[in-house]
């Protein structure tokens, strides 16, 4: 069989699999649309966490873009898991006390304010659209890369999938198709990783071939003599002060994010939410481990299978005729001495790699068979879908739920609440399709501001809403204000106007850093000269330390 | 710190500060700060501030900076995270505020 035959056979059965699952999980009441009833098993949650959080980029993007960086990659290996560890310690036991069903709610209550509540309303939509366009994009790429199929129509089919299963299941259709998808994507990124690691180095676990075979000394040896830098020596893309505030940023901006936080208001108990964390990261830790081991197996084959070549001896290799089709691989005997050469130098270099292909080009390249390069297809769809619909379900349950229900139609009746939660959920995933098909061109650059932006304001105040009984309305609105305003001054600056980083040369995706610490400060600060936070207030901070009566959630009456 | 065996908290009513309620939450934080510490050190301190001098040291194949940042944090990071879990079942027994 080709490979588009099977990657339709398995793109299809993947597909008919979450159709069902969407179908057998429809729910009745608001309850079982934005938490799932509150009955998700912890291991269950972990796995929906983890499929929840690795979208297109991690699957398809992130071991290529370490491949590149070599040992400054870690911002994103140790920025993107280190964040779950504050999550399960400060944020995730105590949030699912409070219960609930979003974030701005604890926001708005803890901080007796609905300004602040549609602030956080706000913020979670915007951090959610951007991220959501790129998952649509993501899905469309993988459509047209594998199936033929323009990147148009890939979208529309991928919105008719996400449309079907988070309209009639909601949070709970959402988990238990993003378990299923988890299963698919870690499938698809670990059997070519494993395969190459034996081709490699013969040893089958491809986390145990990166430490203990001689596979990275012999990348740093080819990087050497090419006039590239070590592969492992830090510091040679970003600065270490860089690598230093860009991987907090990540960690707190990854601890902040609403779609995350939310996934923990899903399941029995507070104790299920202590032990899900745990799941969670180590469901996410099997992919981010294996990353740089295919970072590192690729690059060094890449290379060696192309450098020093003729031209016309590479383009009968056969994946290198179809991945140049593409533009990701660009083969140019620039130098005309009828070999190519890769050098250090994007200028002279006659080889140019996409980070992108490094981990869909891995099985061709790897000569596996057909069926495992359609795997990694229908895995990279199963992150993009997965991502795309816990985000759609926090945009549906900020409007339809804060802003909706909570401010303007508090009378409305659970079947009104179910309804306009539907519809805003079909409408949000009809205009992440518009963008995923007219893409704005500033999408790369907003996921810095995604980041920075759930670091420096959701992250310090839910912290300080649990462990300072003493902060009030006027300290978290102020420390938002001030964290909020600086990091958006400096990325807008930054990323579009080409501003200076004049802080301490800190760049754009490692801000967020530095607003949440003045978050933190100014909160604190401009609490302890405003007056207590009431009474009942400080009472439902006492409460949601103390896992027992975690049932129902607090009540702040 | 043992717990006080005289006046267990009432289920109806749990006493946020009494002196068990004020120890329960003492001993939560405490163990969060351990933890915490070691998340700091496995990858702020080993993958990035001690990155260059630890450089010179091999763990097998891999520097032992490198092993750190790209794979050693990440897995302590998953060993905090069931050590909580697993410490706050027992903290949580101790003073009978489980659920």
């Amino acid at each position: 069989m080709s490979v588009e035959a099977w990657t339709y056979l398995l793109v299809g059965l993947t597909f008919a699999g979450y159709i069902y699952i969407g179908y057998a999980s429809r729910v009745k009441e608001t309850s079982g649309f934005y938490v799932a009833g509150r009955g998700v098993p912890a291991i269950a949650n972990g796995a929906a966490t983890a499929a929840d959080w690795m979208s297109a980029a991690s699957f398809i993007s992130m071991a290529g873009l370490i491949s590149f960086l070599g040992y400054d990659g870690a911002i994103y290996l140790m920025g993107w898991t280190g964040g779950y560890v504050l999550l399960a310690l400060l944020l995730a036991p105590y949030l699912r006390k409070f219960g609930k069903y979003t974030v701005p709610d604890f926001v708005g209550d803890r901080y007796y304010s609905n300004t602040a509540r549609v602030v956080a309303a706000i913020a979670a939509m915007f951090v959610s659209f951007t991220y959501v366009a790129g998952q649509m994009r993501g899905v469309g790429i993988v459509f047209s890369r594998f199936l033929g199929l323009s990147i148009e129509w890939g979208v529309v089919v991928g919105v008719l999938i996400v449309a079907f299963f988070a309209v009639l299941g909601g949070m709970k259709g959402i988990t238990w198709t993003q378990v299923a998808q988890y299963s698919v994507l870690i499938i698809a990124y670990m059997v070519p990783a494993v395969a190459i690691a034996v081709i490699l180095t013969d040893i089958p676990i491809p986390q145990l071939a990166l430490t203990f075979s001689d596979i990275t000394s012999r990348l740093n040896q080819i990087q050497t003599d090419l006039g590239l830098t070590n592969y492992t020596q830090p510091f040679t893309n970003l600065s270490g002060l860089n690598v230093f505030m860009v991987t907090m940023s990540l960690m707190i901006g990854t601890a902040g994010l609403p779609h995350v936080i939310i996934r923990f208001y899903t399941v029995r108990s507070v104790r299920a939410a202590r032990y899900s964390a745990g799941w969670a990261l180590l469901f996410i830790a099997l992919l981010y481990t294996t990353a740089p081991a295919i970072a590192v197996f690729a690059k060094y084959n890449l290379i060696n299978e192309l450098q020093g070549k003729t031209p016309a001896e590479a383009n009968e290799i056969e994946w290198v005729g179809s991945w140049s089709d593409t533009g990701l691989l660009g083969l140019e005997d620039k130098n005309a001495d009828g070999v190519l050469e890769m050098t250090a130098d994007p200028e002279t270099s006659e080889i140019t790699i996409d980070r992108d292909i490094i981990v869909l080009s891995t099985p061709e390249v790897a000569g596996l068979p057909a069926i495992v390069i359609a795997l990694v297809a229908a895995g990279g769809l199963a992150a993009a879908l997965s991502t795309a619909a816990g985000l759609l379900l926090v945009i549906s349950s900020s409007l339809s739920h804060d802003i909706y229900y909570k401010l303007i139609h508090p009378e409305a009746s659970e079947g009104e609440r179910l309804l306009v939660g539907r519809l805003v959920i079909l409408g949000a995933v009809v205009v992440a399709g518009y963008f995923g098909i007219n893409p704005p061109g500033f999408v790369a650059e907003v996921v810095a501001f995604a980041f920075g932006l759930a670091a420096a304001s959701f992250f310090p105040i839910i912290i300080l809403g649990i462990f300072d009984k003493r902060m009030n309305r006027e300290g978290a609105i102020a420390g938002m204000i001030v964290g909020l305003g600086f990091t958006s001054f400096y990325i807008i600056g930054a990323q579009f106007f080409d501003m200076n980083p004049f802080f301490f040369d800190i760049n754009a995706q490692g801000i967020g850093t530095v607003g949440a610490a003045m978050n933190f400060i100014v909160a604190f600060g401009v609490s302890r000269v405003t007056p207590a936070p009431p009474l009942h207030i400080q009472e439902m901070v006492e409460s949601v330390r103390v896992p027992r009566g975690a049932g129902e959630g607090v009540d702040t009456h | 710190m043992e717990p006080d065996q005289q006046t267990p908290p009432e289920r109806a009513a749990y006493d946020y500060n009494s002196p068990a309620g004020k120890a329960y939450w003492r001993k939560n934080i405490t163990l969060i700060i351990g933890l915490l510490v070691v998340w700091a050190l496995v990858s702020f301190v080993a993958g990035i501030l001690l990155a260059k001098p630890l450089a010179d040291i091999n763990f097998f194949s891999v520097p032992l900076s490198f092993w750190f940042a790209h794979q050693g944090s990440i897995v302590v990071f998953v060993i905090l995270i069931f050590v909580y879990a697993r410490w706050m079942d027992r903290i949580d027994k101790e003073f009978d505020v489980h659920e």
